[in-house]
This record gives C-alpha cells, structure tokens and sequence, in this order.
C-alpha cells in the first residue's frame, strides 16, 4: 500500500521497475493498438496520467480495463517503456484501491474466470461462462453457439478439479486477491 | 524418442480439444513424447497477470515447479497464452528482484526454475527436417502440396521479445516455416501479427469481430485459402466467430491449428486430427485438396507417360535414320 | 637543502568549505624543507599568482605546492607564474585537495587531515623534482585531410590559402560527399551542386593543395608535427595524367545495369564511371568487382571476355594491369572530416542496432529514405527532377514523410537526434508541393528541431505557405497494401489514431558515421564513443581538437552536422593547423622517459610494452666502430610519458621525469610516515 504523499510514479516505479519519466509521448504505442479506436485513454495517455501523478484519474479510468495485454506498445516503444506492464500495475493498484472502473462484462470475466481456478484449479469453461453470464446479466451471450459447441464435443458439463486444489486456493491467498 | 513434458491448459483439454488431438497425433509420428504433467494448474491466462502481477507469476510458477520435480527440462505448452505466460513467470523469477525468493511459501513447492519452455510452433520448426522427410515418405499424394496458406502468429507467440525470443517479434518466420515443410506455400501478408481481440471474445465480442475481420479480409486478399493459428483464443476469435463478421455472399475462410496442418501432410485422417470440430466447415476445403492432389498425380502420369512416348517416337526416328543412312543402297521406307 | 612553498587554496567555498585551509597551513609550515606556507581565497587569481611569485622571490624557494584543484584546471597557471618569478616551471607541483578531497567528502575533520596528507605527500615528491626543458620538435608544415566533403573542401581550402601544402585523400572518384546528391539546401533553398561544384574545382586547381581520390589513408606513423602517412591509391585503371575526360569509355561500358551508389541506388551506372557530371577529378574509375574483365579474370578465363573502354580510349588512358599504389606523406597535422552514412532499416545490421520489421525492414516498395528523396528532386537525377516513385513511375499524389527513423530510439540502438532531418524534412515538403501542387504532403514529427538561423521560419513557412500536414506523432506500422502503401500513425494532439493511404514514404533515417571510420581512428590513435563517431578533446571548448595531438576533426564524423556546422569546423580545423605551423618548431612536455644508457642492460622488455612505439634499440660501439652491444632509446618527441618502461625495467635504468622512482617512493614514504 503507497503511503498518501508517495507519487503515483513512485509507486509505478516500485511496483514493476520502470521510469514512467522515460515516455516522451511519441504516441508510437497508440499508433498501433488495436483498442485505441474504442477507448477514451490510450497507452501514451495513461503513461502520462502517471508521470502527472493523476493517481485518481487513473486509477479509476475505464480504458486501463479495454487493453487486450496484446503487448504491441511494448515492444515497439523506443524507449523501452513497457506501457503494457505499466497498465498491467494500473490495475492491480485499482483494484487494491477499491476503485476499479471495469466494464461490467470485463468484471464478469475477470471474477469468473478467476473463481473457477479458485474452486477447481482449472477452467471448467462452461462452468466459467455460466457464471459469466449470471454476473454480467448478459444471459443469452453465445447461446446460439451453444448447440454447436455441444455436437462438436468442445463442452463438458463436468469441471476437472485438481488433486492440489488446496494449493491454488492458498495461492490466491497469499497474493491477497480480492477480486 | 526425446521425451518433453506437456501443459494443455485449460482450453486443449475443452473448446480447443482439436489442437490436443493433432498435437498428440503429430507428436506420436514425429517420435516426439509427450507426458502430460501430472495435476498441472490453470497457467491464469490474461485474468491473472492483469489484476495481480504475483497470481500472474504464481500460478504459472506452480507448474514449472511440478514440471522440474517430475524430472523435466523442457515443457511444450501449445496455448500461445499458456507459453507466453509460463515463459514470462519464468523470466520474472530469473530476474525481479526477490521473487523467486517468495514463490516456495506462496506456491508451496521449491523450485530450481530450469524448465525450459517452448511452444508447439517452436517444436515442429525444430523438427522441420523430419516433417520434410515423413512427407516425402508418406504414400498419399500431398494434399497440402502447393496451398497458399497464412500463418497467423498473433499477439503471444512473438511478443515481448525478452520472454519469447525465437522470432523476429514484427516478421516471425517460424509459423511459415512449418508451412514450408509441409509443401504448402506460405503466403506474405500484412496481418501476421495483429491482435485479434484474445480475451475479450465472451466480454466485449464486437471488438474481436472489428479485429477479426480486418485479419480475414487481408488474409484472403493475399490470396490465402486458409490461415493457420497456433493459440486456441485466435482459432475461436476466428473459427467460432467468423459467422458473426461476415458479409453476405463471402466465401468461409477456414481456420487450422499448425498441427493439423502438419497432421495433414503426414496423411493422417482429418477426424483424427479434430477437423470436424471446427464451426468453419474445414470439409470442403480437404476434399478439394484431395482433389487437387489427387489430379496431379494424374496429371504428373500423363505427362510421364506423355514425355515417354515422345522419347520413344525420337529414338525410333534416330533408329530408322541411322539405318537408311548406314544401309542406303538397300533402300527401306521410313515408318 | 629544499625550501619549499606551500599554498593552500580556498577556492571560494569549493575547498574551504570542507577543508580547514588554515589548519593544513599550520600542519605543512613547520614541516622539514617547507620555507613558507600560506593560505588565499582564489589562489588561479591575479592576487593569487602574485602571492606565489612574491614568496619565490622574498623566501628563495627551490620548489612550490599549490594544494587546491585539480593538475588538469591549472597546473600551467601556476607553473607559468613560477617561471615569470625565475624558477624553474618543473618546479612547481599542485596537490589536488578539491577533486580528491572536498568534492568528494562531507566530514570536515577527516577531509581536512587527508588534505594534509595529500600535501605533505606532494612537497615530498617536490623535493626531488628536478629543474626540466621543455622539448623542442620540428614541425613539418604540411597537412593532410582525409575525406572530401565539404568539410574536408573546406579545411583543406583555408590551409591551402594561409599558405601550406595540404594532402586531400578521399576514398570516392570525386570529391563532393554527400552535399553533391542533394538537390537543394536549407534554408536559402540554393542549388546545392550549384554552391558546391565552385569549391570542388577550387580545391583541385589550387597550387598547394594534392588530391588523391580513389585512396585511403593505409597507414599513420609519428607524431604532432612529424607523422609519416601512408596512402593507398586504390587501382583506378585509369590513367589519370592521360585521361582528358572525354567519356567515350563510359559510352562504350556494356555493363549499364550496375546500381549507382550516387543515384543511392535509384539509377543505374556503368562499370567503368564517372560518379556525376560535375566530377572532381572528371577521370572515371573503373569498377572491377562489376566489370565484365575483370569478373573473367576472376573465374580464370585464359582470355579477356571485354576491353571496350580500352579499345575506344583515344588517350590510352585505361589500364587493366594497374594494382594498388602507395604513397607516403611527410604530415605535421591531420584533419578528420570523413563525414556521415544514412541509417538504413534493413534486417542486417551492425553489431548494436536494429532494423525496423515495423516498417518492412526495407523491402516495401516505394519506402525511401532522404538521400534517395534528393535524387528524385534533383534535376540531374534518374527521374530528372520529377518526383515519381520507383515502383511503377508514378507521380504520387500522397507522400508521407517520417520523422526520427531510428534516432531518437534507444531500442534500436540510435539515442541521439540527427539534428538535420526536421529541417530536410520540411524541405522536402517544399519541394514536394512546388513540384506537386495538388499533391498531399503529410509529415508525421516527434518535435521539430529548427534552432539555427532561419530555421524555423523555414519550417513554418513548410506549413503555413506550402500546406505541408504535421501531425505529431510517431507510426507504428508501415506495410504495403495493393498499389497504396498504409502507414498507421498517431496525432497526440487531438488524440486519434491516423491512417494514411500513401502513394509514397520518405523516411528521415539517422545519422551514422561511415563504415571503416573504427579503423581509421585506430590507425590515428583517437578515440570514438560507442556510436562511431570521432571524439573531441572537449565538448564544450575543444570541439575541433581530439585528444590525440595534431589531429583535428571537423564536420559529420563527430556528431550529426548541418552544412554551415561543417563549414565553421572545417575553418576552425584550418585555424588550429594553420597555428600549429605558426612556429618552426614545438614545445613538447618534458614529461618523457628517458634510458641511462650506462645501466641499461639492452633487454628490450620496454620496448615491448611500450604503446606509442617510442622506444627504438641503439647499438653501442667501440672507439674502432665495432658494435659491442645495444641499449634501449626512447624518442622524445613521440613518448606519452605513461610509464610503463619505467615499470618494467629489470636493471631499473628507465626513468619517466617528473614521475621518477625516488618521486613516486617518497610520496609512499611520506603517506606511511607522517601521522
């Protein structure tokens, strides 16, 4: 947890090594990701939220939920940016914070698919998007497929639980994850 | 046989059985053993490493742990997600300070952090030369022989460089390499290494079709006829959900995993290699490289026996002149 | 008996604030052989200097210790003032208690007892330094400048005209560089062959300048003043004092397909070339890796396949059997103007750098790069003028141009900015719509960097009267699609993503210096950092000078230049020869080793590790001339005075003056003995 005078790039910079100073928002990472076209920030923009120490606004923003983690900024960033694990740390002080602002559905994925490695240790996917869709609302998501899926034998209704079980579950709790 | 260890993740053993299926048919023809690791773990996939760097590194760690003490030093995980994950916790312990110090009381096993991970393109690319060798043997024609085929590597398998390392992040080869290999013809196109939506095909589907497309137009403007995945997300982002992308009247592109290809070329069944299992009929695309296949090797006969008979009216022709000219005074009519 | 001044600095608060000067004052004044020790506020100062020739002459000092900076700030400051006060300059030692005390320590009482020590241990050493002449060499008042560009034009022009011979070697068949490729220069937009060609022709036509094209410079012996230079003259197969530049043999050359490296590879020469029109000298060379004879002689035919330039020439001129000549040059300074290379984002590259797989690598068609930019525009280029892109002839509609390809980008390996390109940039925006007035012109910029005399006029003008597009942003991707080439850009300004469907882009690539420039800086002995480029003596106040004496540098190869930057340090270069051949003769430190050749058993091990070369075997003979055995020498004109021999001596025979064993010991014993 960051003390209240501690920077937000003080934090950034603990958290995973990098000097968000090193940006000098060229805007080569936005140039190339794929989901500048549907977010309001983009990786140059979050970087400067941090080297600003806007921690509110970025931490509640929306966009840092729409990244794809696809990595393009990074590895064409000229200065070794690494804007993806930057946002990556975005989130995780986020969600510590309380203040995560994740598109409902982000959230549903994220909390399903998290709580399905919690309960078997590995992703049971029906399972994983029937808890989707309880928590999203969106209840008739990829019904139409479902059918397909069936017949072509990719479904199966039983969850595959590992013996270490107990070990996931610790897991998580070691890393304190709350979400 | 080299024998390496196996981590499906969670998608090989479900909505992508078919890449398990053709990996572990390929694998048994290339002499390759495959040992799946006993009680592996969900590698956490993008939901991990996105809301906790630690979750992100420890559940990866877990299996690397279960990998070395079940006496590996290699393990294949074909998931570009699981590959990419498990070889970025791996490069996070050699190099952040202090945590690996940390993972033995998190994870609860000590690990050595010496498994080498690799994924399932890196593999049949390093056993191109064998690949080569089986298709020249295998009695069936080809039926991959010639095919413009993209191979479209994604986000995962190639990037960040510093946890991939084995091609060239912005013009990987590897994928096309296989293809080679395989008698198929790899086709230069623009989009081999554009996201196509990943984890956000069930939470935000319309980006991944916008994406989706943009992959598929190009592919198939490049003269593709098919595009080869090596990640389960890409095949769903472009298999499952190519129906909702496309516009009317548009010819189905079919999508394979790099491993049916190669199954393909080895002559191995499609329904042994999962083929049936995709939502883009992958039917009509193999019977008409049957087809083709079939029809050269006719043609390959005719012209043989073509190119023979013409060689034999020569050699007659030489005969009979050699004759009239030896033995002109006895006069002879030409043939 | 030693009486020895002492003189410890406060150096403002620099010293004084962690040093107790009068405390070190009070420790040295009562110390054997010290006849006087004070302290004051700025010792470098006029007062200052006065103080220590005041006490020279009121007290009789044999030696004098300034305790303040370091030796490198003003060891000759105070040497001088000794010399003035008649004593011997040799005399006089600092002690540096700033650099190696107060600088770098917080604690007043341990810095002030280490300032004493370092003191006390120089006033030692002072004891037994001995009273030295400087060493005088001849000058040999001839310069060579090895590159012909327009800096090397330029340095071996103003030295020509003060009135001594200077060698010019440049490694082309023309002199010119890469100022001759260019269309127009900013920001006058004059013709650059146009202000060039006046100068080259200058420089071949002038009495004291020797031009040697077609060579390199092979090898450098010597020193300041006395350097032995070898040049190689590569084979030309040309007859240069036959040739009367007629042409006839290029018109006959049926090798035409060979890629010319002036067109930079948009057009096409012949094996045996004249690189340009305007030439200097306008005698052809003929290519013999291309050359159609030449690759038959390779192969080992027993007869020559081609011998139309020969068959042609009416001067006989061309030669087949010519091979590499050497030339050697008596040099008393050199001047280093080998000028620059473009950066190019190919797959291979040199060790530290990377090729952009982001925008093709280099084989997208119709992605150029600047120098190409400038044949297209140039009116005696492959296109005449026209811009049309190389793939299909076309006149493109929509360019874009791409600011800081590779500078200004650690990841690739190129940190620094190539200071030119916003400029040619928005030149070649310019010209562009002066050629294509409904052309689209789109420039896509980090900054713009327009800090010289109107530049930045110049680069608005590209925007507000030309109607050039600027976004700010840098392009993630560039890839062909159909008969358009796609570049995904950036505009951080009103924040969106931007595509652009261009007919043709123009790459600002950076600034590198040349392929083989790590070698000839060796040959030189100065130093390069790690990009390449040569080193200058000080960033600030020597930037002309290397830290090798007698080697200058001047334009591209130091650091990215624009023309008139060229220019300025080429005539600086030619002001600094031109002083060093003011005088017949050098003064040298007397810094040097010298051998006892009583002591000296002959084994040579100084020879051995002696870097510079300096140390030469001298024979001993007998009164009737017969050779009874030998002893080392050391020239004092090119020792560097570092010592080695000294420390490698077996009979302990070489000595390095003013840093001798008995210096050296009693600064140890002194360390050792005194609390």
């Amino acid at each position: 947890m960051s003390a209240p005078f501690r920077t937000l790039a003080a934090d950034i910079l603990e958290a995973t090594g990098i000097n968000a100073a090193t940006c000098y928002q060229c805007g080569k990472c936005s140039a190339g990701c794929p989901m500048a076209f549907e977010s309001d920030l983009r990786p140059h923009t979050m970087m400067r939220l941090v080297v600003q120490d806007r921690r509110e606004a970025a931490l509640a923003e929306e966009s840092i939920w729409l990244c794809l983690t696809c990595e393009t900024c990074s590895a064409r960033c000229p200065n070794a940016c690494d804007p993806a694990r930057v946002i990556d740390a975005l989130r995780e002080m986020s969600i510590e914070a309380g203040v995560a602002d994740m598109p409902r559905n982000v959230a549903a994925f994220h909390r399903a698919f998290l709580e399905q490695i919690r309960t078997n240790g590995r992703l049971h996917e029906m399972g994983m998007v029937m808890e989707y869709k309880l928590r999203s609302g969106d209840l008739i998501k990829d019904v139409t497929n479902a059918p397909g899926m069936l017949s072509r034998g990719k479904l199966s209704f039983r969850a595959e639980r590992i013996e270490g079980v107990a070990e996931i579950k610790r897991i998580f709790e070691k890393c304190g994850v709350t979400l | 046989m080299t024998d390496v260890a196996y981590y499906p993740g969670c998608s090989l053993h479900g909505t992508s059985r078919e890449f398990d299926e053709s990996l572990r048919a390929v694998a048994a023809e290339l002499g390759i053993g495959l040992t799946e690791i006993d009680d592996w773990n969900c590698c956490g996939a993008s939901s991990g490493h996105t809301t906790d760097h630690l979750l992100g590194v420890a559940l990866p760690a877990r299996n690397l742990a279960l990998a070395e003490a079940q006496g590996y030093d290699t393990v294949v995980a074909p998931c570009a997600a699981c590959y990419n994950r498990l070889s970025a916790a791996r490069l996070a312990l050699a190099t952040e300070d202090g945590l690996a110090e940390q993972m033995p009381e998190i994870i609860g096993h000590r690990f050595a952090n010496s498994v080498d991970v690799h994924n399932a393109v890196e593999l049949l690319r390093d056993a191109s030369v064998t690949i080569e060798e089986k298709v020249a043997d295998t009695l069936a024609p080809n039926p991959l022989e010639g095919v413009k085929l993209a191979a479209y590597y994604g986000c995962l398998l190639v990037r960040p460089f510093e946890v991939c390392g084995y091609d060239d992040p912005e013009q990987p080869t590897s994928m096309d390499e296989v293809i080679n290999a395989c008698g198929a013809d790899d086709v230069d196109w623009d989009m081999k290494v554009e996201c196509c939506g990943g984890a956000f095909s069930v939470s935000r589907t319309a980006s991944v079709l916008r994406l989706g497309r943009a992959i598929i137009e190009n592919a198939r403007s490049h003269g593709a006829e098919a595009i080869i995945v090596a990640c389960p997300l890409c095949h769903s982002n472009l298999d499952l959900r190519q129906k909702a992308m496309a516009q009317r009247g548009e010819e189905p592109m079919p999508i394979l995993f790099v491993t049916q290809m190669v199954g393909l070329a080895l002559g191995l069944a499609p329904v042994d290699l999962g083929l049936s299992r995709h939502f883009v009929d992958t039917e009509p695309l193999i019977a008409r490289l049957v087809q083709r296949a079939a029809d050269r090797v006719v043609a390959e006969k005719l012209a043989k026996e073509e190119a023979a008979a013409k060689a034999a009216a020569r050699a007659e022709k030489q005969k009979v002149g050699a004759a009239a000219a030896s033995g002109g005074a006895q006069g002879g009519e030409a043939p | 008996m030693s009486r020895v001044g002492v003189f410890v600095c406060h150096c403002g608060e620099n010293i004084a604030r962690t040093v107790d000067c009068e405390a070190v004052v009070e420790a040295l004044k009562d110390h054997p052989g010290v006849a006087f020790a004070e302290d004051y506020k700025y010792m470098c100062s006029d007062p200052g200097q006065q103080l220590v020739k005041k006490a020279i002459e009121e007290n009789d000092l044999t030696g004098v210790v300034v305790a303040a900076c370091s030796p490198h700030m003003h060891e000759k400051t105070f040497r001088r003032a000794c010399d003035q006060a008649g004593l011997n300059q040799y005399m006089c030692e600092m002690a540096n208690v700033r650099e190696h005390c107060s600088w770098i320590h917080e604690d007043r009482g341990e810095a002030t007892a280490k300032a004493i020590d370092i003191t006390r241990t120089i006033v030692e050493k002072v004891k037994h330094n001995k009273p030295l002449e400087s060493i005088r060499i001849p000058v040999t008042k001839r310069a060579l400048v090895i590159g012909g560009g327009i800096a090397g034009i330029q340095a071996a022009l103003d030295i020509a005209d003060g009135g001594h011979e200077v060698v010019l070697v440049e490694k082309e068949a023309s002199i010119g560089g890469h100022m001759s490729q260019l269309s127009e220069t900013f920001p006058t937009l004059d013709c650059s062959q146009c202000i060039l060609t006046p100068r080259m022709v200058e420089a071949y036509q002038h009495p004291n300048i020797k031009l040697h094209t077609w060579s390199e410079v092979e090898k450098v012996d010597g020193y300041i003043g006395n350097f032995n230079v070898t040049i190689r003259k590569k084979a030309r197969s040309v007859n240069e004092d036959l040739c009367n530049g007629c042409g006839d043999c290029q018109a006959a050359c049926p090798a035409k397909r060979i890629p010319s490296e002036f067109e930079a590879g948009l057009g096409k020469r012949t094996a045996i070339y004249v690189p340009f029109p305007q030439a200097v000298p306008n005698i052809p060379v003929l290519d013999r890796q291309n050359c159609t004879l030449f690759k038959g002689r390779r192969k080992g035919l027993a007869k020559d396949v081609c011998g139309k330039c020969q068959e042609v020439c009416l001067k006989g001129a061309v030669d087949y059997d010519t091979e590499d000549t050497f030339i050697e040059e008596e040099i008393g300074a050199i001047v280093v103007a080998t000028g620059f290379q473009l950066y190019n984002i190919g797959r291979e590259q040199p060790e530290g750098l990377k090729g952009y797989g982001e925008y093709g690598y280099g084989e997208v068609p119709d992605v150029i790069d600047g120098l190409q930019f400038e044949r297209l525009a140039s009116a005696s280029g492959p296109t005449d003028g026209a811009i049309l892109r190389p793939s299909d002839g076309k006149e493109p509609k929509t360019v874009v141009f791409v600011h800081c390809v590779g500078s200004r980008d650690p990841e690739k390996g190129i940190s620094y900015c190539s200071k030119i390109c916003c400029m040619y940039n928005a030149k070649h925006a310019m010209l562009y719509k002066h050629k294509v007035h409904d052309g689209r012109a789109v420039a896509f910029y980090m900054d713009i960097r327009a800090g010289g005399k109107g530049y930045d006029e110049f680069s608005r003008r590209a925007i507000e009267e030309d109607g050039a597009e600027y976004i700010r942003g840098r392009v993630s991707r560039i890839f062909r699609d159909g008969d358009v080439v796609k570049v995904w850009g950036y505009d951080t300004l009103s924040g969106e993503q931007v595509v652009i469907d261009a007919d043709m882009v123009v790459l600002a690539t950076a600034m590198r210096p040349q392929d083989g420039v790590r070698e000839l800086a060796q040959k030189l002995s100065v130093s390069t950092d790690e990009h390449g480029f040569i080193n200058e003596a000080h960033p600030k106040l020597r930037p002309v000078e290397t830290n090798t004496a007698g080697v200058f540098v001047a334009g591209a190869c130091q650091a990215p230049r624009d023309i008139p930057e060229a220019v300025a340090m080429a005539s600086a270069t030619g002001a600094k020869v031109m002083s060093l051949f003011s005088a017949d003769e050098l003064e040298r430190e007397p810094a040097v080793a010298i051998v006892n050749e009583n002591t000296c058993i002959g084994c040579m091990n100084c020879a051995k590790v002696c870097a510079y070369g300096a140390i030469e075997q001298r024979e001993i003979c007998t009164v009737d001339g017969h050779v009874c055995g030998h002893v080392a020498y050391v020239n004092p004109g090119v020792c560097q005075g570092c010592g080695t021999c000294q420390a490698v001596c077996l009979s302990k025979s070489v000595e390095l003056q003013t840093f001798t064993d008995e210096q050296i010991f009693s600064e140890i014993n002194a360390l050792c003995y005194w609390e």
